[in-house]
């Protein structure tokens, strides 16, 4: 039987755990605009004392994801490498992660981080992980992108093991109604977390502690 | 009838990276020199019977001094090359092939390109065929080489290993070409497949010279050909901002 593609669960049983004493791999993706790079900044400016973090970023033409995160000074630059996906970002994530495979293993090799963050180019809601690549992922999305979004369901509302709703500050500004995003996803979601938050204007405690928590697994 | 796992490295879904590299023409194609699909096969007219030469036959000579003409290829490669006893085979001493391509591919940044392309190539390999005789050809072997590896190890002959790798060439340029041009993907497959027609001599002549090479064990022996405007143009790709591709 087939299942709908919002009732594919990514992260079931079909992938190890990260591995102990191994660097853990969180990808982020979602669509273009969705707030991926901020959600990146911002982990990285609340753990950046307490842990040994890495970048990757998969811009779909241009470096300058990784140049925002340079100059932004998130980390020493060097710990912030791009990657060309030859205009196929969902590809590099999922399908042939040789490029992203890469980047990552250079980074284990010189900085031994404890987390490397791999940072999707904006796709859309089809765009996963392959769990070759990444330990656990995290799908974003704009609350200004439609409050149906949730609803619509897709592998990455569905299936990641984070979901984040961004820019709720924005609901009331747009008619997106949040309450009904967050329940939309519950039902999608069998049990997995969301997070409701506004990146750019508010702490993001409970995405921290969840990424603590995927770290501390393999710690 | 080739070797059944032989389709699996003809294959642009086996996840070697090969996605990200366009061979070459989107260098070509910003700067207005590549614009139609006839484009696309002068191209590669100018490109398969050169460095496409090299390429092909290096990965002919790897394949060819692993050759074991039989069905079982892990056994062979085990006769030829002695077992260390813990499992792993020795195999050729590949430094004099590493730097005899390295010697054809005049550009640096397509150097870079190779190894970065071989590097993914050996991953895959260990994965998909872990007898292959991968042992002393180090984390960054170039590319032709690690080709020519997966063939032998696939059942391949040194004339499958150079089709190989024009196939390559062909399938790079033109999938990157409908990416970067919205060309009509049918017009490119027609371009592929007349190309791997045209340059057929191409892939006799690497064989030979590849499989004469490693029959004579002199790398020296492998052809030189290139084309200026390509090697240029990669060198300035790789300075770039804004590149989709990696090459």
């Amino acid at each position: 039987m087939l299942h709908r593609l919002d009732e594919l669960d990514l992260s079931g049983g079909a992938h190890d755990h990260p591995k102990p004493g191994r660097a853990v791999r969180i990808g982020i993706g979602g669509p273009v605009g969705c707030g991926k790079t901020a959600l990146v900044a911002a982990l990285c400016r609340v753990l950046r004392d307490e842990l040994s973090v890495a970048v990757v970023t998969n811009d779909i033409y241009t470096t300058e994801d990784a140049d925002f995160l340079r100059r932004e000074a998130v980390l020493d630059a060097e710990r912030i490498v791009a990657v060309r996906t030859g205009c196929c970002p969902h590809t590099a994530i999922r399908d042939d992660v040789t490029a992203n495979l890469d980047a990552v293993e250079d980074l284990v090799e010189r900085f031994d981080p404890d987390l490397v963050l791999v940072e999707s180019g904006g796709d859309n809601l089809t765009a996963t992980f392959s769990y070759g690549l990444i330990d656990r992922q995290i799908f974003v999305i704009d609350t200004a992108g439609g409050d149906d979004v949730p609803r619509k369901g897709g592998p990455g509302v569905a299936g990641a093991d984070l979901l984040v709703i961004n820019k709720v500050d924005l609901g009331p500004l747009v008619g997106a109604d949040t309450d009904r995003m967050a329940a939309d996803a519950a039902r999608v979601r069998d049990g997995k977390p969301t997070a409701l938050v506004s990146v750019r204007t508010a702490p993001i405690p409970e995405i921290v502690d969840w990424v603590r928590a995927q770290v501390r697994v393999t710690a | 009838m080739p070797a059944p796992e032989l389709w699996l490295l003809a294959d642009s879904r086996l996840p070697t990276g090969g996605h990200a590299h366009s061979g070459g023409i989107e260098s070509a194609v910003r700067r207005g020199l590549v614009r139609a699909p006839d484009d696309v096969a002068a191209w590669l007219s100018g490109r398969v019977p050169t460095a496409g030469l090299v390429t092909a036959a290096a990965a002919a000579a790897a394949c060819a001094l692993l050759d074991s003409r039989g069905d079982d290829p892990s056994a062979l490669v085990a006769r030829e090359f002695p077992s260390r006893g813990d499992g792993t085979t020795t195999g050729p001493d590949w430094e004099p092939w590493d730097a005899a391509i390295s010697a054809r591919t005049p550009v640096a940044a397509l150097r870079e390109v190779s190894r970065q392309q071989g590097r993914a190539m050996l991953r895959t390999v260990r994965a998909a065929w872990p007898h292959a005789a991968v042992t002393g050809l180090g984390t960054r072997p170039h590319q032709a080489l690690v080709l020519g590896v997966a063939t032998a190890a696939a059942g391949g002959t040194p004339t499958d290993a150079a089709g190989l790798a024009v196939h390559h060439l062909v399938g790079q340029v033109c999938s990157a070409a409908v990416r970067l041009l919205g060309l009509d993907p049918l017009a490119l497959a027609g371009v592929h497949a007349r190309a791997l027609t045209a340059h057929g001599p191409v892939v006799g002549k690497a064989a030979d010279a590849g499989t004469t090479a490693a029959g004579a064990a002199e790398a020296d022996l492998l052809p030189t050909a290139t084309t200026p405007l390509p090697e240029v143009l990669a060198v300035l790709h790789a300075r770039s901002e804004g590149a989709l591709f990696a090459s």
